[in-house]
């Protein structure tokens, strides 16, 4: 009955798959801890913490920030592949305002997220009330947006000097990096947004029967179409801490590619991306994996031709492991060969 | 017992899910030209049993011989191949491929290695002719009604020259002339020397063609019997380990729509929409439970959809209380005290995911909007008091709906309707796959809701469901209301001669 | 009244003929290879329109879109239009011996800007007109090697894997120091020819080995990642650790200026005059040698905060 208990707990999807991502963070920092030992060194340096460890959480940030609004997307059965391009126009467009026009700084976040946010709004017109596949409709975005934001900022890459902006990224809040606060905040608030309302339940039950939800009475296209709001939103957050980071709008590259690390992330922490169950928790982890792999390979120093192949490589691993029905495939494949074996 | 060589036979068979015993150790055989039923209530196994049988499920013990020889099938197409030809309780066709390419999914006709539609089409077009049912083959399965589409399901199953046939619950939409072609063609292919397995809960289908019956309970094997010399008091008696008091009609509070002093609750003046439903009037007075009956396609699941907002009324108008009211999408027909319990479980009804204790408060938590979370005690609560009520077979709830047996599915869909408290209540066919213990509890809450004054719209392809419950039934034939019958009138055969004849 | 008319008719057709004769007005298509690639490209791009401008040239501009086969319908398009002649700066190496063909045929001159290609006939394009990168690796090897007195502990922030400068610049750097045994590259890996990547690996390096103290970026982007990291790991650019660099992009020399960026190999994108020059003098019928090397200077941090009021990029 024990046993049982347990197995019922694992097939439970939202723990189980957590524990599997869980389980491949670990073994990450084991091979570290065998292999890379100087990922574990910590030091204190002018008041705050310094190591590879505090690197990875806080490399991680932009995409989790991305994760946690993709979460919410792929729950209800969508994807957004914009986020970002969405990114790298709330850093062009709170820089160029701050540099160009000689705005405060306050009111050009404010711009610069608003304007992310309503390129998530138009998604979610697209998806929600047009019914464009969601691919689609963020693939334009994904083109769209790099283009406003290169637009904006005249084609150029601008740099800027700002104390208060350049602390986005930079600065340190309890001994840590500054934007290792945002994302606490925003998990947080999502988590409860989520957990503690009925937004999560009905974000998953959308995601998982869109027409039973509807009979049920739940506003498909409102969950719909709020989630590609939050997501750009999330985007826009993580275009200002990209941007901060290196003290300049690099317009033409900034977040390239960041979507489908957002979206391994969320894969890796265990929401399918059929829609339904999701775990913010998971895509907190599973992020953290992807950055922690990164690391790992540049302190590593492994040769560069190699890195892409080792990432997908990993990922592919973990994503596999989790699947119910490639373990029930290895379970069967290793009974049949212990069979053979004794008669 | 065990004849010689049967077709199949099954030894010892165990299958345990989390926290269940689905199957433990049970025997199974099936003869050459055999129809045998396999019965038992809402999560005894029947099921899963099948599901072993054609490798959808991996067994824990037991092993499976066919025509003698031993075999272990790993996926449906692998039994398909041995001569095991299912229908799966859940239709599992794919609703946007056309009916002719459904029946012919995975074997298609080739002609010099291209595919030959023409032969495709004309060989589906024949085999559904066996089933007496004429469909335009050429377009897509979701186009049609889900008894259509379980009649495709049978008609794809019966085609292929098997050894042996798995009818899991087929007639569970199907009205009573879709069930005679059915069964003839059954016999035919008994005459032809095929095993037949076929899962029902109506009592009437068991003794009306089957020769032997397998009954589970709980898991278990408790009894073989030859139909001939079984009662259905004895088989009820099996399947439910106890005896079973038939179900008294309820007395009729409500009176008759005519009667003075009805309360109206809704009036419905010559709503209509092309294709679904011509322009019909319909009242509901306010606890009264009133039926629907037609043939399939008849046009019943439209007016539920027309009244709910699914579908949106080209005319007419419904007024409620005296007022006329536009109801344009399932949350203002929610808002306005009303609840459908659809037919579809699988597409409308469950959410697979989610586990029972929610999808039992989502329509409720849905009416109160997102911000005010129904507590997880009240969820609790609420989710507990519908499984002892409807004695739906589960360890816990917060086990994931879709692993729940399809009649105990069906349960907890009718249970979110219920929970919501509406003052009209749409039913259409709540009773899809469920148990007759279960059955006779939802025809008797059916009553109590309209003793409390609860308006009931009810459908149902059973008529002696119909009878049983409804003060009046509205007759429908080809898209329009073609009259209504009350108090005495109504009985099984006065409707079904109102049906094919039109005379009152 | 009429006559007057005439008069001034025949004087403005005169002028016409006069202006046609002494400067005949090319037109000229510039298949710009497009995509995200930052300042280098925007600034050659910008050198191509102001020197179109400057000579009175009737430009016709296409964004490759980072395509190859966009490239090549542009220079479709071009032939169509009858250019007379084409600016192409590719995407790729290979891939272009039909469409030059076609080029070759209708007589119109291509002259390659700031990459080369690979082909059976050579006569198919006039020269290709780019910097050395394997030079400007070696030369900024060789600088650091002196400056590090023949012995340093390098990182290397490669570039995008697989493009040409940045498998130029490693082999050219790689030349550079090849004749100081003490100068050990100990950790390379990519930046992408981005600031915030070489930002992220600099810092991860510096955390893997603390005796780093010269670092060789192969763009001016990454470099200033590069630096920023260094200081958030509490040392000195420039001064702790040596930066060396290629491009020279004015950020570059305001961080020469402030002493953080050691040294940086110009690699000059303006390219726009003398890819005119060039192909106007083809299609007079000049010849020029298969490449013509546009030289880069090398400048060091002294040089820089003179050099900066000239710097256009
Ligand atoms: N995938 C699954 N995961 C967990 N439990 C399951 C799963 N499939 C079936 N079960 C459980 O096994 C038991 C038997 O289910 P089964 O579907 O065989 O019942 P059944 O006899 O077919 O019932 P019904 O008449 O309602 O169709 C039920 O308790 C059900 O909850
Ligand atoms: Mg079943």
């Amino acid at each position: 009955m024990k046993a049982s208990k347990f197995k019922r707990f694992m097939s439970q999807g939202n723990v189980g798959k957590l524990m599997w991502s869980v389980l491949a963070l670990a073994l990450l920092l084991v091979f570290n801890a065998l292999f890379t030992p100087v990922i574990f060194n910590m030091k204190i340096m002018d008041g705050h913490l310094f190591g590879s460890l505090i690197d990875i959480l806080n490399r991680a940030t932009p995409v989790m920030l991305m994760g946690i609004g993709m979460t919410l997307v792929i729950a209800t059965g969508g994807i957004d592949i914009s986020v970002g391009s969405v990114s790298a126009v709330s850093g062009s467009f709170t820089t160029v305002l701050l540099v160009v026009y000689g705005l405060p700084l306050a009111y050009c976040i404010v711009v610069g997220l608003a304007v992310a946010t309503f390129l998530g709004f138009w998604n979610g017109f697209l998806v929600a009330r047009v019914g464009v596949q969601p691919i689609v409709a963020t693939l334009i975005m994904l083109a769209l947006a790099r283009g406003i934001a290169t637009l904006f900022a005249g084609g150029q890459t601008i740099l800027f000097s700002n104390r208060a902006y350049e602390f986005i990224a930079n600065g340190f809040l309890f001994g840590l990096p500054f934007p290792i606060t945002i994302v606490a905040v925003v998990f947080v608030g999502t988590a409860l947004l989520t957990r503690k309302t009925a937004l999560g339940l009905f974000v998953e039950s959308v995601g998982c029967n869109p027409v039973a939800s509807r009979y049920s009475g739940i506003n498909v296209r409102s969950i719909k179409w709020a989630v590609y709001v939050f997501t750009a939103f999330c985007a826009g957050m993580a275009g200002l801490i990209n941007t901060s980071n290196i003290k300049v709008a690099d317009v033409t590259r900034s977040g390239e590619g960041l979507e489908l690390d957002a979206i391994l992330a969320v894969v890796i922490g265990g929401t399918s991306l059929d829609g339904g169950k999701f775990s913010l928790a998971g895509t907190i982890i599973g992020a953290l994996v992807m950055q922690t792999l990164t690391t790992t390979i540049l302190t590593r120093g492994m040769p560069v031709e190699f890195t892409r192949v080792i990432k997908a490589l990993v990922v592919v691993l973990i994503i596999l492991i989790q699947s119910e029905s490639f373990r029930k495939r290895m379970r069967n494949l290793v009974w049949r060969k212990a069979h053979e074996v004794a008669s | 017992m065990p004849e010689a060589d049967p077709i199949l036979s099954m030894r010892r068979i165990s299958k345990s899910f989390p926290g269940v015993h689905a199957l433990d150790k049970v025997d199974f055989a099936l003869q050459r030209g055999e129809v045998r039923a396999l019965m038992g209530e809402n999560g005894a196994g029947k099921s899963t049993l099948i599901k072993v049988m054609t490798g959808v499920e991996e067994r824990d013990e037991g092993r499976i011989f066919l025509d003698g020889r031993e075999i272990d099938p790993h996926s449906p197409h692998e039994a398909q191949e041995l001569g095991i030809s299912t229908v799966y309780q859940e239709v599992n066709l794919i609703p946007t491929l056309t009916v002719a390419e459904n029946i012919f999914l995975g074997r298609q006709p080739t002609s010099m290695g291209s595919l030959d539609w023409k032969k495709m089409n004309s060989s589906a077009v024949a085999a559904l002719d066996r089933l007496n049912l004429e469909l335009n083959v050429k377009r897509l399965l979701s186009d049609y009604s889900l008894a259509v589409q379980q009649m495709v399901a049978i008609a794809r199953a019966v085609d292929v020259s098997a050894k042996m046939l798995i009818l899991d619950e087929p007639t569970s939409s199907l009205s009573v002339e879709e069930v005679e072609q059915l069964f003839a063609v059954m016999r035919m292919l008994k005459a032809e020397g095929l095993g037949i397995v076929f899962v029902t809960h109506f009592l009437d289908q068991v003794f009306d063609i089957s020769d032997t019956i397998t009954v589970l309970r709980g898991g278990q094997l408790v009894g073989n019997f030859v139909t001939a010399s079984t009662t259905r008091v004895q088989l009820i008696a099996t399947m439910m380990g106890k005896e079973l008091k038939e179900l008294e009609r309820g007395p009729a509070r409500v009176a008759s729509p005519d009667a003075p002093g009805a309360e109206s609750l809704i009036e419905i003046k010559g709503l209509a929409r092309k294709g679904s439903i011509e322009p019909f009037d319909l009242r509901l007075n306010k606890g009264e439970v009133l039926g629907l009956a037609g043939l399939l396609g008849a046009g019943r699941t439209e007016i539920a959809n027309l009244l709910f907002g699914i579908d949106k009324a080209e005319q007419g108008n419904v007024s409620i209380e005296g007022e006329e009211t536009n109801i344009s999408s399932p949350r203002k027909a929610i808002a306005e005290g009303f609840a459908l319990c659809p037919e579809d479980r699988k597409s409308a009804g469950i959410i697979g995911d989610l586990s029972i204790r929610e999808n039992i408060f989502l329509a409720l938590q849905a009416s109160k909007g997102w911000f005010r979370l129904i507590s997880r005690k009240t969820q609790q609560e609420i989710a507990e008091r519908y499984i002892t009520m409807l004695s739906i077979s589960t360890p816990d709830a917060d086990k994931k709906i879709k692993e729940l047996s399809g009649g105990n599915q069906q349960k907890a869909i009718v249970a979110r309707w219920l929970a919501l408290h509406p003052r009209f209540l749409i039913l259409d066919e709540p009773t899809r796959g469920i148990d007759v213990g279960a059955k006779m509890e939802i025809q008797n809450l059916i009553l109590s809701l309209s003793r409390e004054g609860i308006s009931i719209l009810f459908i149902s392809s059973e008529l002696s469901e119909v009878v049983r419950c409804s003060q009046r039934v509205a007759v429908l034939r080809d898209h329009v209301k073609i009259g209504e019958m009350s108090g005495d009138q109504i009985d099984e055969s006065a409707i079904m001669h109102y049906i094919a004849e039109g005379a009152r | 009244m009429k006559r007057k008319l005439v008069v001034l008719l025949g004087l403005a057709l005169c002028l016409f003929v006069a202006l046609g004769a002494s400067a005949k007005t090319y037109t000229i298509g510039f298949a710009q290879t497009g995509g995200n690639e930052g300042a280098w490209r925007d600034a050659e791009t910008a050198s191509v329109n102001a020197a179109a401008k400057d000579m009175g040239i009737n430009l016709k501009f296409v964004d490759g879109q980072e395509k190859q086969e966009v490239q090549i319908a542009a220079l479709r398009s071009f032939i169509a239009q009858g250019v007379d002649g084409i600016l192409l700066a590719p995407v790729v190496a290979t891939g272009w011996d039909e469409v030059l063909q076609e080029c070759k045929q209708a007589n119109i001159p291509v002259v390659l800007l700031d990459r080369g290609i690979q082909t059976s006939d050579d006569s198919l394009y006039v020269c290709k007109i780019t910097s050395d990168f394997v030079q400007e690796g070696k030369r900024v090897g060789e600088w650091l090697s002196k400056k590090m007195g023949g012995k340093a502990t390098i990182a290397e922030l490669e570039g995008t894997p697989g493009a040409d400068p940045a498998i130029m610049r490693q082999k050219g750097f790689a030349e550079g120091i090849a004749s100081y045994p003490g100068m050990k590259i100990v950790l390379s890996q990519t930046g992408n020819f981005n600031a915030a990547d070489g930002k992220q690996v600099m810092e991860a390096f510096l955390k893997a080995n603390s005796r780093i103290n010269a670092v060789f970026a192969q763009n001016d982007d990454m470099a200033m990642g590069a630096i920023q990291a260094i200081q958030e790991a509490g040392k000195r650019p420039g001064k702790d650790i040596v930066v060396v660099s290629i491009d020279g992009t004015r950020p570059a020399f305001e961080a020469m200026a402030k002493g953080t960026l050691n040294a940086v190999c110009e690699c000059n994108p303006l390219l726009g005059k003398i890819g005119f020059e060039t192909l106007i003098g083809a299609i007079n019928g000049q010849t020029y040698p298969k490449w013509v090397i546009q030289t880069d200077g090398l400048y060091e941090a002294s040089q820089a905060k003179a050099a900066l009021p000239t710097r256009k990029y």
